[in-house]
């Protein structure tokens, strides 16, 4: 039994996924693998099967996630992904991330006039984040067509992007209850 | 010739519901799942345990009495200790009578009489009961298990439960969650696709879970909870009605008095059942001669109970979030637990999921009779069906800051796996120190602690160059295994677990060692229901024998001598003594003999007249 994801569900390392296929694999495989059915045979064989089932969920909550794929499929072809260049600003947003910092200041204090704002904020970088989305869902289409090197480069790149506007996203929900 | 055919190969898997305040025991007959009443004939078996002023342990329905006649020496509601610590009780030891002794530590001791036992050795008798019904009713040893556990219980609890089957001497196959059990006895599988949310309040725990459904497969989508919100909790708001009532009443604080409030508990609980049915019910409670009566309208019991029922919807809804389905996409809902069957409650869940519940099935019953189904799956007997739960709480480690880093997240399906790399952070340092928690909070101080692995003797080397790869899985039971491998040599690498909670396998050993002393006797049990199983074979075949014409042709000694050893078997049956027995089923064989040579040879010659030469 493979350790890779791809390989596991007998899949291209593709970043599109055809989810209703990926659901039957699942099934499937599930059906194959489960400790339930393994429960009156011999030691090894249980743990076989609790090692491949393991295996198995994780590959399918990965796979399944397109960001969680993504990030997988550039490990599995050498890329480091640590938390490098999630915390530093992109410099397009320099400005957006400065306007939300003072705003959550204000909120801090007790001004809730900021309100507002912040609300646009989170729309803004929504859009953003829909935006990158689609890109991202370009891109995958172009990795899928010839399996290149700097697609992934550029994948890396929009990964790290998104990441940082998924947690100014989360910023702009701080509940007010400061 | 009528000795039946007997096969104790044949090892059955039986389903175990290990509830807070009933439990209950049931098994696949052919293909149906059956509950298996005790010897007094009662499904329930009460979760009550006492032990007698001789020593001895009464389980059960009889253990009832004892609550109100020695509540010193007899414990309810144990599955609120299970897996916990003296600190994360304190709550309880507000309202429940638990006498925890003062030599508690990781592990909570509660006292009965002279004795203390922890609540895995307290539930074993519960299981150990169980058991004894089950071989009883079916003439024959069980000695494997599945046991149903909240959905919501983190792993110290069902690692608890896990302790409690195995001091019981149950192989425990699998641990499976409450609500799931339930989908499965509802037998929804025929239903081809659909979502199902199970709502599962019972006597101490709520639990909500929701399952897709698609060609046999149950796919738990998400499920949250309270383990410590359920009926118990109804009845302690009516009971401290109660108490002030008397105290204002009759100048009496009674809430000190463990037989008294035991007695009112008992009305209120009666009360609190009234009320499902009809508009009023009065707590009655008759005490030292002087006598009580409150009635409660259904109106002041909904607006007293409505703030419970309330704290489940925040579940429900969180659970409906995380499964990404709206109340509009959930075709079906079961509920589970004595509780569902307050009005309140259910108008509630019917709002909330805008769509009738389910309650066909008894709620008391559906949950033993899932685990059931779910023994049939392990024992190959249920084809096609198959359960993918998920881990109800994130798993997470211990990292700078004291924050808690989050490995596999909540509502992961189960088996789930993680692997992390650990390395030293100074130079020559032999041990590494992992802390894992479970919880959804960041920090780990409002997580809850699992426990402590170290991982020892690490080659000495510089600070950072050292690298163990730590797997962390969880099994389809919800229970986490470790694994340490040195990524350099490859080789398994040694360490210590220091559970947080819970019972050390010494500890865990030293249980079963005990419960082993009563195994003799449990083994007697056995043999002797066998036996009766088969004399009541026999005996009932020599009845039909005696109705027959074979019968006419014996010589009066003959009947003299069969009738004589129909008594003496009959005799031997009352008895505990399966050598007895057998030895009067010889006999009474030997009886036969003559009777079954006539039957054979009328068979053949009737045979013979009806075939047409």
């Amino acid at each position: 039994m493979s350790r890779d994801y791809f390989e596991f569900f007998e899949l291209p390392r593709n970043l599109t996924v055809d989810f209703a296929d990926l659901e039957r694999r699942f099934h499937a495989l599930s059906r194959k693998w489960h400790p339930d059915l393994f429960a009156r045979k011999s030691q090894p064989e249980r743990e076989e099967s609790l090692e491949a089932s393991a295996i198995l969920n994780d590959a399918y909550r990965t796979l399944r996630d397109p960001v969680k794929r993504a990030l997988y499929l550039l490990k599995l072809e050498g890329f480091e992904i640590g938390e490098q260049g999630s915390k530093d600003v992109p410099p397009e947003l320099l400005e957006e991330v400065f306007e939300l910092n003072m705003a959550l200041e204000e909120l801090r204090r007790g001004d809730d006039s900021a309100l507002p704002q912040l609300e646009d904020a989170r729309h803004r970088f929504e859009g953003m984040r829909e935006e990158l989305d689609a890109e991202l869902s370009q891109k995958f289409t172009a990795w899928d067509a010839a399996h290149t090197q700097p697609t992934l480069n550029e994948i890396r790149a929009l990964l790290n992007r998104r990441k940082y506007v998924t947690n100014l996203i989360a910023q702009t929900n701080v509940p007010n209850r400061v | 010739m009528f000795q039946i055919e007997f096969d104790s190969s044949d090892d059955k898997v039986v389903g175990i519901d290990l509830g807070t305040t009933n439990s209950l025991i049931a098994y696949m007959d052919l293909s149906r799942p059956a509950i298996i009443p005790g010897e007094d004939g009662d499904k329930l078996v009460p979760s009550i345990v006492s032990l007698s002023e001789s020593g001895e342990i009464i389980v059960g329905n009889p253990a009832r009495q004892e609550l109100i006649d020695h509540p010193d020496r007899t414990i309810y509601s144990v599955k609120r200790l299970m897996g916990r610590g003296v600190a994360d009780v304190q709550d309880e030891l507000k309202l429940f009578p638990f006498r925890i002794a003062d030599d508690s530590d990781s592990v909570i001791r509660v006292r009965l009489g002279e004795r203390t036992f922890t609540p895995p050795e307290i539930s074993a008798f519960v299981l150990r009961q169980l058991k004894k019904n089950a071989e009883a009713a079916l003439g024959q040893p069980v000695s494997k298990a599945v046991i149903t556990v909240p959905a919501y219980f983190s792993d110290a609890q069902r690692q608890a439960t896990r302790d409690a089957g195995r001091i019981a001497g149950l192989d425990v196959l699998r641990l499976v969650n409450e609500p799931t059990a339930a989908a499965l006895a509802y037998g929804l599988d025929k239903r081809k696709e659909g979502v199902i949310a199970v709502y599962d309040l019972g006597g101490g725990t709520f639990d909500i879970s929701i399952l897709r459904l698609n060609d046999g497969i149950f796919e738990v989508l998400a499920t949250n909870g309270d383990t410590h919100l359920g009926g118990d909790d109804i009845d302690n708001l009516l009971l401290r009605i109660a108490l002030e009532d008397l105290q204002s009443e009759w100048g009496e604080d009674l809430s000190t008095s463990g037989e008294a409030v035991q007695t009112l508990r008992k009305g209120v609980i009666a009360a609190k059942e009234a009320l499902s049915f009809s508009q009023t019910a009065t707590i009655a409670f008759e005490w030292k001669g002087k006598s009580y009566a409150r009635e409660i309208t259904r109106e002041l019991f909904e607006g007293l109970i409505r703030n419970i029922v309330d704290r489940t919807l925040g579940p429900c809804r969180n659970c409906m979030q995380d499964a990404a389905v709206t109340p509009e996409q959930i075709d079906e809902v079961v509920m589970v637990g004595g509780s569902t069957r307050i009005p309140l409650v259910r108008s509630a869940v019917e709002v909330l999921f805008r769509a009738r519940p389910h309650t066909e099935l008894n709620p008391d019953e559906v949950v033993a009779l899932g685990a059931a189904v779910q023994a049939g799956i392990l024992a190959g007997t249920v084809e096609n069906q198959l359960l993918l739960d998920v881990t109800p709480l994130s798993l997470g480690i211990e990292i700078y800051g004291g924050i808690a880093s989050k490995i596999i997240h909540r509502n992961s399906t189960i088996p789930a796996s993680a692997s992390e790399i650990f390395t030293t952070g100074i130079d020559g340092q032999t041990n590494v120190l992992i802390h894992v928690v479970q919880g959804e909070r960041e920090m780990v101080k409002d997580c809850r602690s699992l426990a402590r692995f170290d991982l020892k003797n690490i080659a000495p080397m510089p600070a950072g160059f050292a690298r163990i790869e730590v797997r962390f899985l969880i099994d389809a039971n919800g229970i986490l295994n470790v694994t340490a491998r040195d990524g350099r040599t490859g080789k398994e690498q040694s360490m210590d677990v220091k559970p947080t909670y819970g019972l050390t396998d010494e500890q865990l050993e030293a249980a079963i060692q005990e419960s082993i002393d009563h195994a003799e006797d449990d083994l007697k049990n056995v043999q002797v229901a066998q036996a009766r199983v088969d004399a009541d074979a026999i005996l009932h075949a020599t009845e039909k024998a005696k109705r027959s014409e074979a019968y006419t042709d014996l010589d009066p000694q003959e009947k003299v001598a069969l009738e004589d050893a129909i008594r003496q078997l009959q005799t031997a049956y009352q008895i505990d003594d399966h050598h007895l027995i057998r030895e009067k089923l010889d006999l009474l064989n030997e009886a036969t003999h003559h009777l079954a040579e006539n039957m054979m040879n009328s068979a053949v010659s009737s045979a013979l007249k009806g075939t047409k030469v």
